[in-house]
């Protein structure tokens, strides 16, 4: 019988959990049970006590999004007076202060822009590339499905080309939760969950990484949520292709969306349970974007194995009004506080720096 | 309980505690020296679980600081002003009474009253408050005045101990907060706080104040410059008390915020400090029935996990928060009934509404 004692057996004997399971945990399981397990878990794909981040700059190159999905704070129309598309001396701007800092990489997103052409993507990735150092992870698969519609190519021959150009990875945003009759309320004129899911396989089978991620606690259900992770852990079998897993909790105020805030309670519970279920994804990262350092270093004993990046400049979650900072040498002490050792790494988590106590 | 300990260490407090032995400080110290937090607050869960079960409690209280003026200066205190200083202020009886008047609040239960050590005001003027708050609210208890506060009336009143704290009682006195022990050591009271009270004289207060038939809270400030041996002999301090009076009701573990201090190099505390800290008094301090997440110090969302790690209250609605934030809390200043309601259920603990005395409150919805 699936009881949270037989299904927390079986997986600390090395059973992959089914999807049924995984909501009897969520369900019913105590918060330090999932803990404990998601620790062991992580433990044992990760043998050594070391907590990763990297040094990175989000840079959003346009807040015009054609795609106005409910839960997002950060889009402008095109006529709207606060609309936006980054300049390239701006951007240079941006990645000289970033490299200054010691980072390493940016993370490049934006809207979905109704009237760029593909070329301002390939020239963008060109012209970093031709004057900068840093790795580029860029572009989520609904930006990258857009540019395709817009350059009427296959996404195969658009994730090509935007690596020919310079891209190094691929951000895992855009999945929320990838259910279409979620996606269908939350953001209906985003990309469904297999086109989601199929610009993944293809960039993994082109040779560029990914990370994925899960937007919760808007109106999916428990099951749905499973659901999600157990798609992300299907393609994952597939092509080994997602370096790692980012859950975070939607920020509802300043959208149209109209909950309450996932407590740090459930936030921690579906962190622990991400481990759970992702037996072939190696990094789980904490959210202090989201949840503040507090709970972002506590996350490191519920499953999380990275802090994700410094973000010397976030705005999608700051349009929401939720506002976190944290510093590389906070993100140190923090890790250090919690008895563990802290690294450096990059995008594709070699370790770049260890920062001793 | 929880399955495995990743520190194996942790299976001896467990044989402990499931039979009913007092830990030692050795125990403690080795609590606080694991890197297994997750194993620790399992622990600790036990012990609330088996004395609380579900429940988690809360107040629908108020906090009054009727002075910022203190002639000590403890060094952690971002609060405090000279008599002629900036922002110093003094409410007057009245200005206390309006402030009662204008916040009439309906299902108030406690009203929180601490203050600075005020050069020159009179006893009477304490003795004043209570009986003006006893007037507007006689159906609120007010717990007001730490036991530095009594000591302190008490040379002003040229009264003994117990006749300063019957006369506070029949003003309207209902408890006593447990501020003003930070850190029982010698140490710590000679670098942060030696003006302060001395620690034996911190307990000589409040076993007066247990002696007169009232109960009080007991408190720790950490997070600045004490050890984790100082942290575990403040708990036995206590416990040694508490086996004499029973008179204490809560243990709060108080994280230290050091903004605008003198010592605001010292970093926030961390989350697993505070877990650690909240665990470690819920395990140590056996003879206590409650202990306390603070939110106002932990921040509303470690208040709500702490529940786990061995805290069965989350305190209350505070209405106005001054002390921490002023040294640069990022917390609410209050919150709601509702907001800690959900705090509560949302965690899956059913929250209990009650006094300052930790009875119910009849549900009147």
């Amino acid at each position: 019988m699936n009881t949270v004692e037989s299904i927390i057996d079986a997986v600390y004997q090395g059973q992959r959990i089914s999807a049924d399971a995984a909501e009897i945990l969520y369900h019913n399981a105590p918060l330090l049970t999932l803990a404990s397990l998601a620790d062991h878990l992580r433990y044992k794909k990760h043998p050594n006590s070391m907590i990763t981040f990297v040094v990175d700059r989000n840079i959003n190159y346009t807040n015009i999004c054609i795609s106005k999905c409910k839960f997002c704070a950060f889009c402008r129309p095109v006529t709207h007076e606060e609309a936006y598309v980054i300049s390239k001396d701006v951007l240079d701007q941006k990645i000289q202060e970033t490299l200054e800092m010691g980072g390493t990489q940016i993370l490049m997103q934006g809207g979905l822009h109704p009237d760029l052409p593909f070329s301002f993507y390939l020239d963008l990735l060109a012209h970093i590339k031709k004057n900068f150092s840093i790795h580029i992870h860029g572009f989520s698969p609904p930006e990258i499905e857009h540019m395709s519609k817009i350059a009427g190519i296959t996404f195969q021959e658009t994730i090509q080309q935007l690596k020919n150009a310079g891209l190094d990875s691929i951000p895992g945003g855009g999945a929320e939760i990838l259910v279409d009759q979620v996606r269908s309320h939350i953001s209906p004129n985003k990309c469904d969950r297999k086109t989601w899911l199929a610009i993944m396989k293809i960039a993994h089978e082109i040779g560029l990484p990914t990370s994925a991620t899960m937007m919760f606690g808007h109106i999916e259900t428990p099951s749905q949520l499973v659901t999600h992770l157990m798609r992300i852990r299907d393609l994952q079998d597939q092509t080994n292709g997602f370096t790692a897993f980012i859950p975070w909790s939607f920020q509802p105020d300043n959208t149209h969306i109209h909950v309450r805030k996932v407590t740090a309670w459930q936030y921690l519970r579906v962190l622990a349970l991400s481990r759970i279920v992702l037996d072939n994804i190696s990094n789980i990262q904490a959210s202090w974007v989201t949840q503040g350092d507090k709970i972002a270093q506590l996350a490191l004993s519920f499953g999380a194995n990275d802090l994700g990046s410094t973000m010397i400049e976030e705005n999608v979650v700051a349009a929401t009004g939720v506002h976190f900072r944290l510093s590389k040498e906070d993100m140190i002490r923090l890790i250090h506080a919690a008895g563990l050792k802290a690294a450096q790494r990059n995008c594709t988590y070699d370790i770049l720096h260890w920062f001793s106590k | 309980m929880i399955l495995s300990f990743k520190d194996k260490q942790l299976y001896s407090i467990k044989d402990k505690i499931e039979s009913n032995t007092r830990l030692e400080r050795q125990d403690g110290i080795m609590l606080y020296n694991t890197h297994d937090l997750i194993g620790v607050g399992a622990l600790a869960d036990y012990i609330r679980r088996k004395r609380h079960g579900n429940k988690t409690y809360f107040v629908y209280n108020q906090h009054i600081n009727y002075t910022n003026i203190c002639k000590n200066r403890c060094l952690f205190c971002a609060f405090a002003r000279n008599r002629n200083e900036k922002g110093a202020y003094m409410y007057s009886v009245d200005q206390v009474r309006d402030i009662l008047i204008k916040n009439k609040h309906n299902h108030l239960k406690e009203i929180h009253m601490v203050g600075g050590i005020h050069p020159n005001a009179p006893f009477e003027y304490y003795l004043d408050l209570l009986k003006t708050i006893r007037d507007i609210r006689p159906d609120v208890h007010i717990k007001a005045f730490t036991a530095v506060e009594i000591d302190h009336f008490s040379t002003i009143s040229k009264l003994s101990l117990p006749d300063t704290i019957k006369a506070l009682k029949q003003a309207g006195l209902d408890m006593v907060p447990g501020g003003g022990s930070e850190v029982m050591s010698d140490r710590i009271h000679q670098e942060l706080f030696p003006k302060k009270i001395h620690r034996s004289r911190w307990a000589e207060v409040m076993k007066a104040v247990h002696a007169e038939g009232l109960t009080s809270n007991a408190t720790m400030l950490y997070g600045h410059i004490e050890t984790v041996e100082e942290c575990i002999d403040h708990f036995i301090q206590l416990r040694d008390i508490q086996d004499d009076t029973n008179g204490f009701t809560a243990f709060i573990p108080l994280a230290f915020h050091s903004e605008n201090t003198k010592l605001s190099h010292i970093s926030p505390t961390s989350a697993y400090l505070d877990l650690k800290t909240t665990a470690i008094a819920r395990l140590m301090l056996d003879n206590f029935d409650h202990i306390k997440a603070y939110w106002v110090m932990l921040g509303e969302k470690l208040a709500q996990i702490a529940q786990t790690f061995g805290a069965d209250d989350l305190d209350g609605t505070i209405i106005e928060e001054k002390i921490t934030h002023s040294a640069g809390a990022k917390s609410s200043k209050g919150l709601t009934r509702e907001q800690l309601v959900y705090m509560i259920r949302s965690a899956g603990f059913e929250p209990v509404e009650r006094d300052a005395l930790y009875q119910p409150v009849e549900k009147n919805e």
